[in-house]
C-alpha cells in the first residue's frame, strides 16, 4: 500500500515538473473574501489567451498566512525562491503573466526575506498555501498518508500512544491537557465501540486558526483522526464544524470523499483490518458547543448545553461511549508526530509546553494573519518582529489572548515567552490561539465590556450564575462604560467575578469573568476614571456650613 | 479478573460524620439520608440531575472545585463540607440572582407560603437582595384549560421540562433561546391550551419549586404542590429498584 503512495507521489511529482511555472492563488477565507476567487479565473484566461497552458498553470492553494497583505499569489518557477505578490488585483494578472520568463513585477513583489516568514517554524501548517487543498494527491506527494499507513501496519496502537506521550503534546483547544494522557484514558476505557471527535467549533472572537487548517489542509485532520481511531479502538470519527464556515466544510466534504476513494478511510483502510469512517456535524451558531459535553449533546441531537464532569467524555462520551476529543490543531500536529517520531516533536517548545503553536494575529498590528511558532518565542518577537508592531500610531498596550475566557496582558509583560504556564500566571491563558493585539486608543473598559456582553448572550441558560451573573456584570461594565460607575459597583463586579467563577457549571461560565479581572488587575486606574466623579456639591455644603457659622 | 462483587460499598466523611454509601449513591442522596440540610431547586427526586441550580455546591478535600452534590458520587475517603461560610455566601448569591432575573413578587403570588425559593431564601438568611432587578417582560400563558404558566416567577430549574419527559412521556416542555433570555415553551412555542402534546396530567404543575405553573382556581397563596407520587410513577415506569 505504501508502494501505491509514493506511486501517485511521483506521478504528482512528474505532473508538477511538466511545468515551467506554477502560479498559485490563495483561495483560503481571507483572501476569498478580496476576491481572490476572480483572480484566480482571470489568471485562467490570461493564460489561455497567452496560450502557455502547456508551460503555466494556476493553482488553488490554502492560507499562506500574510492576510493583511491578501489577495496573495505566489509565482513557482522552479527556482529556489517562490515570488510573493502582495494585494493584487484582477488587472494586474497580465502584468504578472507577462513576468513569468524574465524579472518579477516590483511594484506588487512582498519580499519573503522579513522576519514574518523567516521567523516561523511550521509544523501544523506545513502545507497551508502550498498545496492544493482539493486535491489529495498533492497532500499524499508531501507525505501526507503515510503516517496512518506506518501507524496501522509497523506500530501497535500503543506503540501510537507512546509516541504521542513521548512527543508532550498538549491540547491546542485551550486547556492544554496531554493529549497522549487523554488518549491512554480512553484507549483504557471498556466498551466495545469509542469514537473519535475533531472539535473545530472555533467561536473565540478573533481566532481563525481552525478554520485554515480546515481550508488548507483537511486531509491531515483526517489522517490524525484515523491514527487517533487506530489508537485508541475506534471505528468511527465526527468532525464537528461550526455552520459559519461554509468552505471549511466543503472542503472537508471533498477530502473525506477523495481520502474513502483511495481507501485511506472507510472500512479495510490500506489493505488491513482497519475501518475508519469520518462524518460531519454541523453546528448552528453556538458559542458553548465548543465545550465538549455540550458538543457531544449537539452530535447527539440534544440541546447544546454542557453537563457536569466527571464523568469525563473519555468514559462517558458521545452517545454513552468512551469519547476522544481533541482540538483541530491538536490532530493536525498527530500525523507530523508519528511520521517523524515523538522525541523530534518534543525538541520544539519549553519544558512543559512542547512543539508550536498557531496563532492567529488580529487587531492593530501590521501583519494580521496566521503565524506559528515554537512555544516559547516571546510576545514582544510575535508582536514586533513577526506581526511587524502596532499599525496606528502609538504603542502596544496590551494583548488579548484566549479570547472570552482570556485576559489582556500588558506591555509590560511583551518579555513573557509564550507557554501555558507563563499565560496562565498572567491571569489570561493560551486559549485556541487567538490573539488580538491592542494600541493605546483602546479602553479596557470596553474591552471587559464587549467580552462580558459575549459570554451574556452565549450563556446556554443552564446554571444560574452564567445565566443571570453575566448579565448583571455586563450591566455594570455598560455602566462604567458610560462613565456612570460607582465605588459599589465595583465591588458588587469583583463579587460576581468570584461567584460566577467558582459556581458555574462549565468552562463558559468559570472563565467568564476573566477579562474583567484582567483588566481589574492591570488596568484598575481605567476603571476608576470611569466612574462618576466626586459631586461638586460637597465642598459647596462645607463652605455653607462655614458661611452659616 | 472480573471483580467480584457487584456494587462496591464506600465510606466517607459528610461534615466529619463517617457515613457508608453504596457507590452509586449521590452526595445529596447520602446527605439526606443522614439529616445533613443541603439546598437545591433544580433536583428532583424520580428524574435525572443536571446540576443547574448550583445550590448543592459543596467542598470537597483535595480539590479546589467546589461540585454539586446531586451528581457528585460517594468515594472511598472522601471528606465533604456541606454548610461552610463560603458556600453559604455563594448560595445566598445564587438566590440574589435568581430573585433579581425575573419578577418574583411573593405578595400576589398562588404559591405564596409554599414556594421552595421563598422558602430557602428565608432559611438561608436572604434580608434582602444585593443586585438590581432586571424587570423583563414577560406573558402569562393562560389559555390550558386547567392550568396557568406565568414566565415571570420560573426559575429555570427544568423540572417540568424532565418531568414532563421521563415520567409521563409527552416532553410537551422545553427550553427555547439562551442565557437569560431562555423560556419554558410547550411543544413548538405555542399557547399551552393549543399543545397537542400535553395530555393535562399536571406532574409539571406539582413539581414546579415556584408558582410558575399553577392550578386555574387558585388564589393569592393558596398553590401548595404535591409530588410525593413521583418515585412510585418512575419505579412504576421502570419496574426497577
Amino acid at each position: 500500500m505504501l508502494e501505491r503512495l509514493e506511486e501517485i507521489a511521483a506521478t504528482e511529482q512528474l505532473f508538477a515538473e511538466e511545468f515551467a511555472h506554477t502560479v498559485n492563488v490563495c483561495m483560503a477565507a481571507g483572501c476569498m473574501s478580496s476576491q481572490s476567487g476572480l483572480i484566480k479565473e482571470a489568471f485562467d484566461k490570461e493564460i489561455e489567451r497567452g496560450g502557455v497552458e502547456r508551460r503555466c498553470r494556476v493553482r488553488g492553494t490554502g492560507c499562506m498566512g500574510l492576510c493583511a497583505a491578501g489577495p496573495l499569489v505566489t509565482v513557482d518557477s522552479q527556482t529556489p525562491d517562490e515570488v510573493l505578490y502582495q494585494q493584487v488585483k484582477v488587472e494586474d494578472v497580465p502584468d504578472i503573466i507577462n513576468a513569468l520568463e524574465g524579472q518579477p513585477v516590483k511594484r506588487l513583489q512582498c519580499s519573503i526575506d522579513i522576519p514574518f516568514f523567516k521567523r516561523q517554524k511550521k509544523i501544523v501548517l506545513e502545507n497551508s498555501g502550498i498545496i492544493d487543498p482539493e486535491r489529495i494527491e498533492e497532500y499524499i506527494a508531501r507525505d501526507g498518508y503515510s503516517a496512518l499507513l506506518r501507524a496501522i501496519t509497523e506500530m501497535s496502537p500503543s506503540d501510537v500512544i507512546d509516541e504521542i506521550v513521548a512527543s508532550g503534546l498538549r491540547g491546542r483547544g485551550g486547556g492544554g491537557y496531554p493529549t497522549g494522557l487523554k488518549w491512554t484514558t480512553v484507549a483504557k476505557s471498556d466498551g466495545e465501540v469509542k469514537y473519535v471527535i475533531c472539535n473545530a467549533d472555533e467561536g473565540d472572537p478573533g481566532a481563525f486558526m481552525d478554520r485554515s487548517v480546515l481550508e488548507s489542509d483537511p486531509h491531515r485532520i483526517l489522517e490524525g483522526m484515523a491514527i487517533a481511531g487506530y489508537a485508541i479502538g475506534a471505528s468511527q470519527g465526527y468532525v464537528y464544524v461550526r455552520g459559519e464556515y461554509p468552505l471549511a466544510v466543503a472542503r472537508l466534504k471533498t477530502a473525506i470523499r477523495q481520502a474513502r476513494r483511495s481507501n485511506m478511510l472507510g472500512s479495510g483502510i490500506g489493505g488491513t483490518p482497519f475501518n475508519f469512517h469520518v462524518d460531519i456535524r454541523l453546528g448552528a451558531g453556538a458559542f458553548v458547543c465548543g465545550e465538549e459535553t455540550a458538543l457531544i449533546a449537539s452530535i447527539e441531537g440534544k440541546r447544546g448545553q454542557p453537563r457536569p464532569r466527571p464523568p469525563y467524555p473519555a468514559e462517558y462520551g458521545l452517545w454513552g461511549c468512551p469519547t476522544l476529543i481533541n482540538n483541530v490543531e491538536t490532530l493536525a500536529s498527530v500525523a507530523p508526530i508519528v511520521r517523524n517520531g515523538g522525541e523530534w516533536y518534543a525538541q520544539y517548545g519549553t519544558a512543559t509546553s512542547k512543539g508550536t503553536k498557531v496563532f492567529a494575529l488580529a487587531g492593530g498590528i501590521r501583519n494580521t494573519g496566521l503565524i506559528e511558532v515554537p512555544m516559547g518565542t516571546s510576545l514582544r518577537d510575535i508582536i514586533y518582529d513577526i506581526g511587524g508592531g502596532i499599525s496606528a500610531m502609538g504603542e502596544c498596550k496590551a494583548i488579548q489572548t484566549g479570547g472570552p475566557s482570556g485576559g489582556c496582558i500588558p506591555a509590560a509583560y511583551l518579555d513573557t515567552l509564550v507557554d501555558y504556564e507563563s499565560l496562565a500566571a498572567l491571569g489570561s491563558i493560551m486559549g485556541s490561539g487567538g490573539m488580538i493585539v491592542m494600541d493605546e486608543s483602546t479602553s479596557m473598559v470596553d474591552v471587559a465590556r464587549y467580552f462580558m456582553e459575549f459570554c451574556m448572550t452565549e450563556s446556554c441558560g443552564r446554571c444560574v450564575p452564567c445565566r443571570v451573573g453575566t448579565v448583571h456584570m455586563y450591566n455594570i461594565l455598560d455602566k462604567f462604560s458610560r462613565h456612570e460607575g460607582t465605588q459599589d459597583d465595583l465591588v458588587l463586579l469583583e463579587k460576581l467575578c468570584d461567584m460566577v467563577r467558582n459556581t458555574s457549571l462549565c468552562g463558559l461560565g468559570q472563565t467568564a469573568p476573566n477579562p474583567v479581572l484582567s483588566t481589574l488587575r492591570y488596568f484598575r486606574s481605567e476603571y476608576m476614571d470611569c466612574m462618576i466623579p466626586e459631586p461638586d456639591g460637597a465642598e459647596i455644603i462645607n463652605e455653607t456650613l462655614e458661611v452659616a457659622q | 479478573m472480573k471483580r467480584p462483587f457487584k456494587t462496591r460499598i464506600k465510606t466517607l466523611k459528610i461534615d466529619g460524620i463517617d457515613v457508608g454509601a453504596r457507590e452509586d449513591e449521590t452526595l445529596l442522596e447520602l446527605a439526606q439520608e443522614n439529616d445533613i440540610f443541603i439546598p437545591t431547586l433544580c433536583h428532583l427526586e424520580g428524574v435525572h440531575d443536571i446540576g443547574g441550580c448550583r445550590l448543592c455546591l459543596v467542598e470537597v478535600k483535595g480539590t479546589n472545585k467546589l461540585l454539586p452534590a446531586c451528581m457528585t458520587y460517594a468515594e472511598e475517603g472522601m471528606e465533604v463540607t456541606t454548610n461552610s461560610e463560603r458556600l453559604q455566601m455563594y448560595r445566598r448569591q445564587v438566590l440574589d440572582l435568581l430573585f433579581s432575573e425575573r419578577n418574583h413578587v411573593c405578595s400576589v403570588c398562588v404559591s405564596n407560603g409554599h414556594c421552595e425559593l421563598q422558602w430557602l431564601a428565608g432559611k438561608l438568611g436572604i434580608s434582602h437582595v444585593g443586585v438590581p432587578y432586571l424587570y423583563p417582560q414577560l406573558s402569562v400563558d393562560a389559555s390550558h384549560r386547567f392550568y396557568i404558566y406565568d414566565p415571570n416567577r420560573c426559575i429555570l430549574c427544568t423540572r417540568c421540562v424532565r418531568v414532563c419527559d421521563e415520567i409521563e412521556g409527552a416532553h410537551t416542555w422545553d427550553v427555547m433561546g439562551r442565557g437569560t433570555d431562555c423560556l419554558i415553551i410547550s411543544d413548538l412555542n405555542q399557547p399551552w391550551g393549543t399543545s397537542d402534546t400535553c395530555t393535562r396530567c399536571g406532574k409539571c404543575v406539582q413539581v414546579c419549586p415556584t408558582g410558575a405553573l399553577f392550578h386555574k382556581t387558585k388564589a393569592v397563596a393558596e398553590m401548595e404542590k404535591r409530588r410525593d407520587f413521583l418515585p412510585y410513577l418512575r419505579t412504576m415506569r421502570e419496574g426497577r429498584k
